[in-house]
């Protein structure tokens, strides 16, 4: 608990070099949200678009290069550039669906078991222990492999991946604020619960809540790129960049390019969305702000 | 004591039986699994032959019933594929899973918590920006692309290890680092905090003010106090995060273990071997739990007290 008698305003805790590393993560986060945006517009090739005359031709810089696909082109002729951008787009797409579900659903389960109590909250919780017991990957496996890995099912699934986090943070909030004078200043005005969760538990959750966000995007990007490479998750040819890594394992020996743009893609986009999210957790929780 | 783990026991058998339960429920909840395994070209006698060898008749209570009676006496049903009883189908993979474990936990203690320590100890300086810098990067970097990683570089372009199988020490190298990126940046973590916490006590500065060496103090009065904390972590998050990447690095490295056979079950629709590979590996992490839990309690009295 933070001392009531700490300054308010705290001395600049970090060096100028990690200041330094989150403005390039900040960076590199922006640049790669624009260009999964943009992706149809920027890109010069349909992520589909085959051309046989100009299979496995390698990146800009290397001989055989073939001008426009500047990184190369994969065993159909397909630009991998173009390709890895779509794939950005919908992996992030999907990121930022799966993540909102979880919020949405975890969050409801954490408000409704702090603000009830008893054995509602039991069971909540008990939910929240069984998913943690179980490793999500093969909860992940089973419902994709029994309904077929539609993209429909597939956010589902992604949506389902964090819930018991946002719901065990929002509980958790939910019972320190509750026993605070604020809330039961509410209680006692006569405020009833919705009235009470909205207006006064929801605007102090906010920040919490923006921190789990963060973070599960970064843990969806890597599970669905993870089910996608298994050939589970989003499924050719539509391009994602999981499912790009996947395939093109085949041909690694002879254009590991096929295979290093859309991985570096993933790499630069969870390094970035982490380096954002412990960030924001730094400055939101006071209790870290020691070490 | 007996009481925390009476509790502990009974947690364990009600979360494993909600998990069969889920599982069962899951794998008739697409309809007739043998209608989407086999698909169009049966006879209908043929169709319900196939339905009574793999004992899908009866409602869907009856089949429930007969599965929890065949889940207590050790029978899980016959793979799709195989032909075998699941129980074998997964039994002959355990060990190659087992050892792929054992290597990846080993390796993460060995690493993590020297790191962990260092990083708490200097955590003003590079070292401990750097050490902190490389669990990060084990956090962020899927075990996938390690993984591809590595066989780029040691396998195409060098040529030193094989990609393929578990014959040789060789062939543990780069599954074992693909599968401990992850736990290795959770423990250095989790143990560098534990330090931390530790290390800010004031019986830490006694130990100093009564003139003990910087290294016994670290070690003995520090470590083993942080040491229940990560013992804990060792068991409640590695194990998940083990489990989570057998699956992605032994179906990479074709190592003939668990995780591979689910991948490969899961693709083709052999849910017998699907349902019964959930469960093993959740019975396994239940087991590793509540082991830890009780462990835990063993060591700190704090726990075993505050409970009862």
């Amino acid at each position: 608990m933070a001392n009531l008698a700490d300054p308010v305003s705290r001395p600049r805790r970090k060096t100028d070099r990690t200041d330094f590393i989150q403005k390039i993560a900040i960076a590199i986060a922006v640049i790669l949200v624009v260009s999964a945006v943009f992706a149809p517009v920027i890109t010069p090739f349909g992520p589909l678009d085959q051309s046989l005359l100009s299979r496995l031709r390698p990146p800009l810089g290397f001989e055989r290069y073939l001008s426009g696909h500047l990184a190369g082109t994969d065993e159909l002729g397909r630009d991998v550039l173009s390709r890895s951008l779509h794939g950005l787009r919908l992996t992030l797409a999907l990121a930022f669906a799966g993540a909102l579900i979880g919020l949405l659903i975890g969050g409801t389960l954490g408000l409704i078991a702090g603000l009830r109590g008893g054995w509602v909250e039991d069971a909540i919780m008990s939910l929240v222990d069984m998913q943690i017991a179980i490793p999500f990957t093969l909860i992940a496996l089973l419902i994709l492999s029994l309904l077929g890995s539609s993209l429909t099912v597939l956010v589902v699934v992604l949506g389902i991946a964090g819930w018991e986090q946002y719901a065990r943070i929002v509980r958790a909030e939910v019972r320190r604020l509750s026993s605070l004078p604020f809330i039961e200043a509410a209680w006692t005005a006569g405020a009833g619960p919705f009235y009470a969760a909205w207006r006064h538990v929801l605007p102090n959750l906010v920040s919490p809540l923006v921190v789990q966000f963060t973070l599960a995007l970064s843990n969806i990007v890597i599970l669905e790129s993870t089910l996608s490479f298994l050939g589970l998750g989003v499924q050719p040819p539509q391009p994602s960049l999981g499912s790009m890594v996947g395939l093109g394992r085949d041909y690694m020996p002879t254009a590991p390019w096929i295979v290093l743009t859309p991985a570096a893609l993933i790499v630069a986009l969870t390094f970035s969305v982490q380096i954002l999210g412990d960030w924001l957790r730094d400055r939101a929780d006071v209790r870290l702000h020691d070490r | 004591m007996i009481p925390y783990l009476t509790r502990v026991v009974v947690k364990s058998a009600i979360t494993l039986f909600a998990i069969a339960t889920l599982t069962f429920i899951a794998t008739r909840l697409s309809g007739n699994p043998i209608d989407t395994f086999l698909g169009e070209g049966l006879t209908t006698e043929g169709r319900l032959e196939l339905i009574r060898y793999f004992q899908l008749d009866g409602t869907l209570w009856q089949q429930y019933l007969a599965f929890l009676r065949g889940a207590l006496s050790g029978e899980f049903g016959l793979s799709f594929v195989d032909r075998r009883p699941v129980t074998e189908v997964v039994g002959d993979r355990l060990w190659a899973s087992g050892q792929l474990l054992l290597a990846s936990v080993g390796l993460t203690v060995v690493l993590s918590i020297p790191l962990g320590i260092i990083a708490a100890l200097y955590r003003k300086s590079w070292i401990g920006s750097a050490v902190m810098m490389v669990a990060f990067a084990g956090y962020a970097v899927p075990s996938f692309i390690l993984a591809i990683i590595m066989i780029l570089i040691f396998s195409y372009w060098l040529n030193w290890l094989p990609v393929v199988g578990n014959g040789s020490f060789l062939h543990f190298i780069m599954p074992t680092i693909a599968m401990s990126g992850v736990l290795i940046a959770a423990l250095t973590r989790f143990t560098r905090n534990a330090m931390l916490d530790v290390l800010g006590q004031d019986f830490i500065r006694t130990a100093r003010a009564k003139g003990l060496r910087e290294a016994r103090v670290v070690l003995r009065h520090g470590f083993s106090n942080a040491g229940v904390t990560v013992i804990s972590v060792i068991g409640l998050q590695v194990a998940g995060l083990a489990a989570a990447g057998s699956v992605v690095v032994e179906s990479i490295f074709s190592w003939p273990g668990i995780g591979q056979l689910l991948v490969n079950a899961a693709l083709i629709r052999d849910y017998p071997v699907l349902q019964f590979g959930v469960i093993v590996v959740a019975v396994a992490v239940v087991i590793i739990n509540a082991i830890t839990d009780m462990s835990y309690a063993l060591v700190d009295p704090r726990i075993r007290l505050a409970r009862n």
